[in-house]
């Protein structure tokens, strides 16, 4: 399938349907490969937060110390 | 008064798209306001925008994200704006996602702020809600935005429509 993009000139109000150059689709692989990236490190972080408020939680029931890191999901 | 006046508006047809670009870019405006119902073709909820083309890390934001277990914050820098959130491939069959994009003074000669919301449907668990500031690191006026998904395509019936605000 050929890669395309939709090119709105606003100071014609001409719509036309572009097939991307290589240098977009690369840059195009380039941004996916950033997002993923970013993403990644998102969901990792939530779910470090997870663990760690699950991890608190456990302890609270059984009365153990928590760690700072856990007392930091608790407490604003 | 301000008055919000339609620009430019468009639809995906079928077979859907990589991005949609608006350019020339009237600088007649105040601020700039976009409108999304998008879905993605792949395996990605994310939208963001590019501005004139410019795909240098010159991108900072902060964001807050409910995914309707749990809720995060982040910040960082990266190619696009991020902000904007949409069904992916897998979530509900026939839904799109809404996102807003607010760019208050896009010709001036400072960074430019973005303020964004943007939320996904899907009829199960997961949906993300997500509220997001960004600052394009550029001093050039706004004359063209690109709105990219995080990857694969918007699909057929996904639309976006550009808007000028005119305070006077």
């Amino acid at each position: 399938m050929t890669d395309t993009k939709i090119v709105v000139d606003c100071s014609t109000g001409e719509t036309t349907v572009v097939t991307l150059t290589s240098e977009e689709i690369a840059q195009r692989e380039a941004d996916a490969a950033a997002f993923a990236e970013a993403e990644a490190a998102r969901v990792a972080a939530e779910e470090a937060k997870a663990e760690l408020k699950s991890s608190a939680k456990a302890k609270l029931i059984a009365g153990q110390p928590l760690t700072a890191e856990e007392a930091d999901t608790l407490v604003i | 008064m301000a008055n919000m006046i339609p620009i430019s508006t468009t639809t995906v047809g079928s077979g859907g798209v990589s991005s949609i670009a608006f350019t020339g870019i009237p600088q007649t405006y105040t601020d700039l306001v976009i409108y999304l119902s998008t879905r993605a073709s792949a395996a990605s909820d994310s939208v963001g925008l590019r501005f004139n083309g410019d795909s240098g890390s010159n991108y900072a934001y902060r964001y807050i994200l409910g995914n309707g277990a749990t809720a995060t914050a982040g910040t960082g820098t990266t190619t696009y704006t991020l902000g904007g959130r949409q069904p992916e491939s897998t979530f509900t069959a026939n839904t799109f996602g809404s996102a807003s994009f607010y760019i208050p003074n896009y010709t001036s000669i400072y960074y430019k702020s973005v303020s964004s919301d943007g939320v996904s449907e899907n009829n199960a668990t997961t949906a993300m809600a997500q509220l997001t500031g960004s600052l394009w690191n550029n001093i050039s006026p706004i004359n063209s935005i690109t709105i990219i998904p995080g990857s694969g395509n918007f699909v057929q019936y996904s639309s976006a429509t550009l808007y000028g605000i005119r305070k006077y």
